[in-house]
C-alpha cells in the first residue's frame, strides 16, 4: 500500500512534530518523550492523561484540549507507549491533585500504564486509571474486562475531562469516568484493511465483496464475515447487537457516535446515522447529541462503528460542559 | 566459563543484542504470520538501546547492575507488551540484589527464575498460552535442574528447552495480544518465544567462547 512517509522508523516522531507544530497555538511536545501537552492548562484540578499506540489519529493526541485530556502519551504504531513516556508525560501536567489515566483495554497498554503508575507512586504522585472496554463484539458479557477499547474512548475522555474541570477529586473523577465506560457500548464493521507504515502486508485480508462485523481497530478477528450488505441492514445489525448487550429503554437519552475507521466517508456514515436515528426513534430513545466523524481510525481501514452512551443526570451534566480542541468541540449548554 | 563477571555480563548482553538485531527479519516474518509483524522491529530497537546503555558502562563491577541497566533500557524505550515483558526478563531478576562482581550458574538460574515469576505476575500468562513464557518457563526449569553442572552445560540445556518450547507453541491457540487476529494460530510458532530462544542461544554461545 502506498504511504506518504519518509523513513518508516521516523513515522511517529515526525508525525508528532508536525501535529504539534501545526497546532502550536494549543499544544507543545514534551522535550524528551512522545507526549503531547496542552498549553495554558488549568492548574487547580486532577490531570487527565490519555494515550495508547499511534496510528489511530486523531485518537489519542487529537483529544488533548480544554475540558478533555491535559496530555497524551503516544506509543509506536499500534503499540503502547513505554512506562517512561507515560510517566514523563504525566509528570509534565500533574498539579498535585493526582493523575487519571484513560486508555483502551489492551494487554500492552495495561502493562505499561501500570508500570508508569508505580513510577509515579515512587515520586509520591497519586494516580489511577480507567480502562475503556466498549467493544461489545470483542468478548462475551461475562468477560467484560477482556473487551477492547475502540471509538467509545472519546466519550470516556469527554466525561472524565469535564469531571476534572468540575473540580472533582481523583477518586470521584475515576468513579465518574467508570460510570461513563459502563454506560457505553460500541460495535463496528470492517470492509477493508489498514496498513502499518513500513510493513508490506495489510493488517488482514478480506475479499472485495465481503465485510466483517465486530472486527477490532488493529484487525482483530470479529464475530461474523459475510457478503457486503446495504448500510441500512448493517446499521440494524450493529444497533441490535448493542441493544442485546446494554438495556436501552423508551425514554432513555443517549449520545451517539458514528466513527469512521479511516477510509469510509462522511457521506456513507450519514446514511448509517439516518437509519440509526430511525431505529432509535422507533424505540422511543432520545438522542441528546451525536457526531459523525473519523475519530478513532486504523490507518486507511474501511468501515465504521456505532457507539452509544446512555446518559443519566450526572453524565448529562458533564457531557453538557464545554470542551475545545482542534478536532472536537462542544459549546456547552 | 566457571563464573560470569560484570564485564562478561556486559559483553554477553552486547552479543545477545547483535544476535537479536541479526534475527530482525526472521522475527518479523514469524510475527507477521499471526500477529501484526512488529515484534522484530521492537526487539531490535530495544536491544539496540540495551547495547548502547551497557556499552557506556566502563569496567562495570556489579553483574546485577549490568542486567538491570539493560532491562531498564528496553523497558523504557520499547513500549507494547514486549517492552515490559522482555525488559523484565533482564531487569526483574537483578532488581534489588546486593552488588556482586561475579555470579555462578546457580545465581544465574535464580536470577532468571525471579524474572520469570515477575513476568508471569505482570502478564498473567501460563505455559500453553502461546507466549514467550512457553520458552522461558522450561528454560528456567532446565537451568535449575542443571545448575550444578556449570554455566555452559546449564545454558546448553536451557537453550534446548527453550527451542522445544518454541516448537510447542505451534500446538497452542493464542490467548493474548494482537495474535488474536484472523484465523487459527495453530501451526505457527510464537514470535516472543522465538526471541527467548535466540537470547538463550546467544548466552550459551557467548559462555562457550569465554
Amino acid at each position: 500500500m502506498k504511504k506518504f512517509i519518509n523513513n518508516p522508523e521516523d513515522v511517529v516522531s515526525e508525525a508528532l512534530t508536525g501535529f504539534v507544530d501545526c497546532y502550536s497555538n494549543y499544544y507543545e511536545k514534551h522535550e524528551e518523550v512522545n507526549g503531547v501537552l496542552l498549553k495554558n492548562r488549568r492548574k487547580d484540578k486532577v490531570a487527565l492523561v490519555i494515550g495508547g499506540g499511534s496510528g489511530h489519529e486523531p485518537m489519542f493526541s487529537g483529544f488533548v484540549g480544554k475540558g478533555l485530556g491535559d496530555a497524551a502519551a503516544c506509543g509506536n504504531i499500534f503499540a503502547s507507549p513505554d512506562p517512561g513516556t507515560i510517566y514523563e508525560t504525566a509528570m509534565a501536567v500533574e498539579n498535585s491533585k493526582g493523575v487519571l489515566f484513560v486508555y483502551g483495554n489492551y494487554a500492552g497498554d495495561n502493562l505499561n500504564f501500570d508500570m508508569a503508575e508505580e513510577l509515579l507512586e515512587e515520586d509520591g504522585v497519586k494516580s489511577t486509571h480507567v480502562r475503556v472496554w466498549d467493544d461489545c463484539a470483542s468478548a462475551p458479557k461475562d468477560r467484560l474486562t477482556d473487551r477492547r477499547g475502540i471509538a467509545g474512548d472519546l466519550f470516556v475522555v469527554k466525561i472524565a475531562g469535564a469531571a476534572c474541570d468540575a473540580g472533582l477529586e481523583l477518586d470521584e473523577v475515576k468513579a465518574t469516568a467508570e460510570m461513563a465506560r459502563d454506560n457505553l457500548r460500541s460495535i463496528g464493521v470492517a470492509s477493508s484493511p489498514g496498513q502499518i507504515p513500513g510493513l508490506d502486508k495489510p493488517t488482514f485480508e478480506i475479499a472485495d465483496d465481503e465485510m466483517e462485523y465486530g472486527m477490532g481497530i488493529h484487525g482483530e478477528k470479529g464475530i461474523e464475515r459475510t457478503k457486503m450488505k446495504t448500510v441500512d441492514e448493517i446499521t440494524e445489525y450493529l444497533y441490535f447487537n448493542i441493544k442485546k448487550d446494554m438495556e436501552i429503554n423508551s425514554g432513555d437519552e443517549v449520545c451517539v457516535l458514528i466513527n469512521g475507521l479511516g477510509s469510509t466517508t462522511i457521506l456513507e456514515m450519514s446514511i448509517a446515522y439516518r437509519k440509526l436515528k430511525e431505529l432509535l426513534d422507533a424505540d422511543g430513545v432520545q438522542v441528546h447529541d451525536s457526531d459523525i466523524n473519523s475519530y478513532c481510525t486504523c490507518q486507511e481501514m474501511g468501515g465504521f462503528s456505532i457507539s452509544i452512551l446512555k446518559l443519566n443526570e450526572e453524565l448529562k451534566k458533564l457531557y453538557d460542559m464545554p470542551c475545545y480542541c482542534p478536532y472536537y468541540a462542544k459549546e456547552g449548554k | 566459563m566457571e563464573n560470569l563477571n560484570a564485564v562478561q555480563a556486559k559483553e554477553m548482553i552486547m552479543y545477545i543484542a547483535d544476535k537479536i538485531i541479526e534475527a530482525k527479519p526472521m522475527l518479523t516474518e514469524v510475527d507477521s504470520a499471526i500477529g501484526d509483524g512488529d515484534h522484530g522491529i521492537g526487539m531490535a530497537g530495544g536491544l539496540t538501546k540495551a547495547k548502547t546503555k551497557v556499552e557506556k558502562m566502563e569496567s562495570p563491577e556489579d553483574v546485577y547492575a549490568v542486567f538491570h541497566a539493560a532491562g531498564k533500557a528496553m523497558l523504557m524505550s520499547m513500549g507494547g507488551a514486549s517492552g515490559v515483558i522482555f525488559g523484565s526478563m533482564f531487569m526483574a531478576g537483578a532488581k534489588g540484589m546486593d552488588p556482586v562482581g561475579e555470579i555462578g550458574a546457580e545465581e544465574l538460574a535464580q536470577m532468571m527464575k525471579r524474572s520469570l515469576e515477575a513476568i508471569q505476575e505482570r502478564g498473567k500468562a501460563q505455559v500453553g498460552d502461546k507466549t514467550m513464557v512457553d520458552a522461558l518457563s522450561p528454560a528456567v526449569d532446565a537451568m535449575e535442574a542443571s545448575a550444578s553442572e556449570g554455566i555452559v552445560p546449564m545454558l546448553t540445556r536451557a537453550e534446548a528447552a527453550a527451542l522445544a518450547g518454541v516448537e510447542s507453541t505451534k500446538n497452542f491457540e493464542a490467548k493474548f495480544g494482537r495474535a488474536k487476529t484472523q484465523g487459527t494460530t495453530i501451526g505457527f510458532q510464537d514470535a516472543g518465544a522465538t526471541s527467548v530462544w535466540i537470547i538463550f542461544k546467544s548466552m550459551k554461545e557467548y559462555a562457550e567462547t569465554h
